[in-house]
C-alpha cells in the first residue's frame, strides 16, 4: 500500500487568502492556513462562524469569494475529492437500512463508480483491511440500523480513509456520542494521523476531547480568525480579541471552558449541514 | 350474489384455464418484468424515503394517461409524459424531504382531477375509465405490452449504471458528494427512472395501487435482511411473486387482476413482518 500523503512533498492543505460570502454576509475572509502531513488541526468558534462551509470548501462543494485552496499542490475545482476523506456527524441511521456495518466502508471504496460489476476480490480485501484498520471486526456483518453511534462512526472513518487521503475532514464527529466513545474515536483518528501521515482538520465546538493530541488551533469567530497552539489561542485575552467582546477562559477541573462567547449572527440561509450545536465549550 | 356467483367469478374460467394462459401470455411476461424491476426500484424508494412520491407521479401519470385517451393518443405515451412531468417537478422542487412531502401533497390532487375531468370528457368505451385508475393488464393490446416491457427493461440497465452511486446518495448525501458522486444528476436520474416505471405501472395494476409493486415488497424484504445484495433480490422476488401470482389467480376467473397482486404483495409483507418483528425487539433492547 503506498502512503499518498507522505510521498510528495506538497502539503496536504495549503490556503491563501480565502474568503467567502453567502450573499450579502460575508462569512469570513483573509484566511491563510497549512497544513502539514500528520498535523491535527482543531477547529473552534461559535455556531454560525463557517466552520462547516470551510470543510465544504476545501471539498470543493462552496466556491471562494476569494484567494485559493490547493490540496496536495493542486487547486480545488471539481466538486468533491477522493483524495480528502470526509467523516460528518454521527447520525443515526434508520434501524431498517438495507446494509450491513462493512457495507458503509465498501461505499468508501466503490461508491462512487457507476456501471455494473459484481464485487472484485481486490476491492473486498480492501474492506476487510479497512474494517480491521478502525476496529471494526466484531460488528462489521450487524446491519447499520442496529449499531451504537460509536460503532457507526468508527465504521464512518473506514469509509473515509478508504483511498489513503493526504488529508482529513472531520466535521464534529464526537457529536452525540457518550465519552468513552468519544474518547475512542479521536484515539482511533490520532494514530492514524501518525502512522499514515494525515493532516487531519477536526472541526467541533468542544475542545476537550481532542485537546491532547491537537497540534494547532483554529479559531474562527466574527469573520477573523486565530491561529496557534492551544496554549496561544485559548486564552482570555486572545478570544476577547478575537471576539471583540470580554471573553473568560476558564479551567474546570481539568476541563477548558470559554464563557460569555456570543453567537455568530443568525445565518438566514437554511443550509442543511449546518446544523452545530450552540455554545462553545473550549 | 351469493357464495355460487362468487365462486364463478373467482374459478368460473378454469376449464379454460390453458386457452386463457395462452391468451395473456404477453400480459404475464409484462408483469413479471414490471414485478422483477419494481422490487428493485422500491429499494431505493424505501431508503429515500420517497413512497409518497411514487403516489404523486402515478396521479400525475394518470392525469397524462387520461389525456392521451381523449384526444385519441396513444396512452402509454401519455402516462410517460405525465410521469415524467411529475418527477422532473419533485425532483426540482423537492429537494428536501420536508418540502417535497408539502409539494407532492399539492401536486396529487390536482393530477387525479385532471384525470377525472379528462375521462368523464371522454366518449369511448367505458371499460379503458376505470382500467387506469385501478388496472387491467389483460386488456392491454400486444403492441403496448411490447413497449411497456422494453421500458422496463430500460429501467432496470439504467437502475443496474447508477445502482453504487445511488446507494451512496441514498444513504449519505453528504458524503457522497464529499467522494466527488455527482449527486444531482444521481437524484434526478432516479427521478427519471422512477417516473418510467411508474407509468409503466399504472397500466399493469393502476393509478392508485402503483405502491403494491413499487413500495410493499421492498419494505416487506427489509424487514427480513439487510445485506445490499439480499434485500434487493428478496424485493425483486416478492414483486414478481405477487404479479405474476395475481394475473395467474385473476386469470381463472372474471375478477380484475389488482386485487390478487395487492392482496399477495400485502400476505408477503405480513409474513416478513411476523418473521422479522423478533429482530426488531432485539433491536430496541439494544438501542435501550
Amino acid at each position: 500500500m503506498s502512503s499518498s500523503a507522505t510521498s510528495d512533498a506538497q502539503p496536504p492543505l495549503r490556503i491563501r487568502g480565502a474568503a467567502l460570502r453567502r450573499g450579502e454576509r460575508e462569512l469570513w475572509a483573509g484566511l491563510d492556513l497549512d497544513v502539514e502531513p500528520g498535523e491535527f488541526i482543531a477547529v473552534l468558534g461559535p455556531s454560525g462562524s463557517g466552520k462547516t462551509t470551510l470543510l465544504r470548501a476545501i471539498l470543493g462543494l462552496e466556491h471562494l469569494s476569494a484567494g485559493t485552496i490547493e490540496t496536495a499542490g493542486r487547486r480545488v475545482e471539481r466538486r468533491g475529492n477522493r483524495h480528502i476523506g470526509y467523516v460528518p456527524q454521527q447520525r443515526p441511521l434508520p434501524p431498517e437500512t438495507a446494509l450491513r456495518g462493512r457495507d458503509l466502508v465498501t461505499l468508501g471504496v466503490t461508491g462512487h463508480k457507476f456501471g455494473f460489476s459484481l464485487p472484485r476480490r481486490r476491492e473486498r480485501d480492501r474492506v476487510d483491511a479497512l474494517v480491521a484498520d478502525v476496529g471494526a471486526e466484531g460488528f462489521a456483518d450487524r446491519p447499520v440500523g442496529e449499531l451504537s453511534g460509536g460503532e457507526q462512526q468508527r465504521l464512518r472513518i473506514g469509509q473515509a480513509i478508504a483511498d489513503d487521503p493526504g488529508l482529513l475532514l472531520c466535521d464534529e464527529p464526537l457529536t452525540s456520542l457518550d465519552l468513552a466513545n468519544q474518547q475512542a474515536i479521536v484515539a482511533l483518528i490520532d494514530r492514524h494521523r501518525r502512522e499514515r501521515g494525515t493532516g487531519v482538520l477536526f472541526v467541533t465546538h468542544d475542545i476537550n476531547p481532542v485537546l491532547d493530541v491537537v497540534d494547532r488551533i483554529l479559531y474562527i469567530a466574527g469573520g477573523r480568525f486565530t491561529l496557534g497552539k492551544p496554549d496561544e489561542v485559548l486564552q482570555t485575552s486572545v478570544l476577547s480579541d478575537l471576539y471583540g467582546a470580554p471573553v473568560a477562559v476558564l479551567r474546570a477541573g481539568d476541563r477548558l471552558v470559554v464563557v460569555g462567547a456570543p453567537d455568530a449572527e443568525v445565518s438566514h440561509h437554511h443550509h442543511h449541514d449546518g446544523d452545530e450545536l450552540g455554545g462553545v465549550h473550549a | 350474489m351469493n357464495w355460487s356467483d362468487i365462486g364463478d367469478a373467482m374459478f368460473g374460467g378454469v376449464a379454460d384455464y390453458g386457452a386463457i394462459l395462452a391468451l395473456v401470455s404477453n400480459s404475464v411476461i409484462a408483469g413479471a418484468v414490471l414485478g422483477l424491476v419494481g422490487g428493485l426500484v422500491g429499494v431505493f424508494v424505501m431508503q429515500r424515503d420517497m413512497a409518497f412520491a411514487v403516489h404523486g407521479i402515478s396521479e400525475l401519470s394518470f392525469a397524462g394517461a387520461a389525456f392521451a385517451l381523449l384526444i385519441g393518443w396513444d396512452v402509454v405515451t401519455g402516462s410517460i409524459v405525465g410521469s415524467l412531468i411529475a418527477a422532473g417537478l419533485i425532483g426540482w422542487l423537492g429537494a428536501r424531504a420536508r418540502d417535497r412531502n408539502s409539494f407532492i401533497g399539492v401536486l396529487m390532487p390536482f393530477g387525479l382531477g385532471l384525470g377525472i375531468l379528462f375521462l368523464s370528457l371522454y366518449s369511448g368505451r367505458s371499460a379503458n375509465r376505470f382500467s387506469l385508475l385501478t388496472g387491467q393488464i389483460v386488456s392491454v393490446q400486444n403492441a403496448q405490452l411490447g413497449w411497456l416491457i422494453a421500458i422496463s427493461i430500460l429501467v432496470l440497465l439504467g437502475l443496474l449504471f447508477i445502482w453504487r452511486p445511488l446507494r451512496f446518495d441514498s444513504l449519505d448525501p453528504q458524503s457522497a458528494a464529499a467522494r466527488g458522486v455527482p449527486v444531482t444528476a444521481v437524484s434526478l436520474g432516479f427521478m427519471l427512472l422512477l417516473g418510467l416505471i411508474v407509468a409503466v405501472a399504472i397500466h399493469i395494476i393502476g393509478a392508485l395501487l402503483v405502491m403494491a409493486l413499487l413500495v410493499t415488497p421492498a419494505a416487506a424484504a427489509m424487514r427480513i435482511a439487510s445485506g445490499p445484495w439480499s434485500v434487493p433480490l428478496l424485493a425483486a422476488g416478492f414483486g414478481f411473486v405477487s404479479a405474476v401470482g395475481g394475473i395467474l389467480l385473476a386469470i381463472a376467473g372474471t375478477l380484475p387482476v389488482s386485487p390478487y397482486i395487492t392482496t399477495i404483495s400485502f400476505l408477503i409483507y405480513l409474513v416478513c413482518r411476523l418473521v422479522g418483528g423478533r429482530r426488531g425487539r432485539v433491536t430496541r433492547e439494544r438501542i435501550a
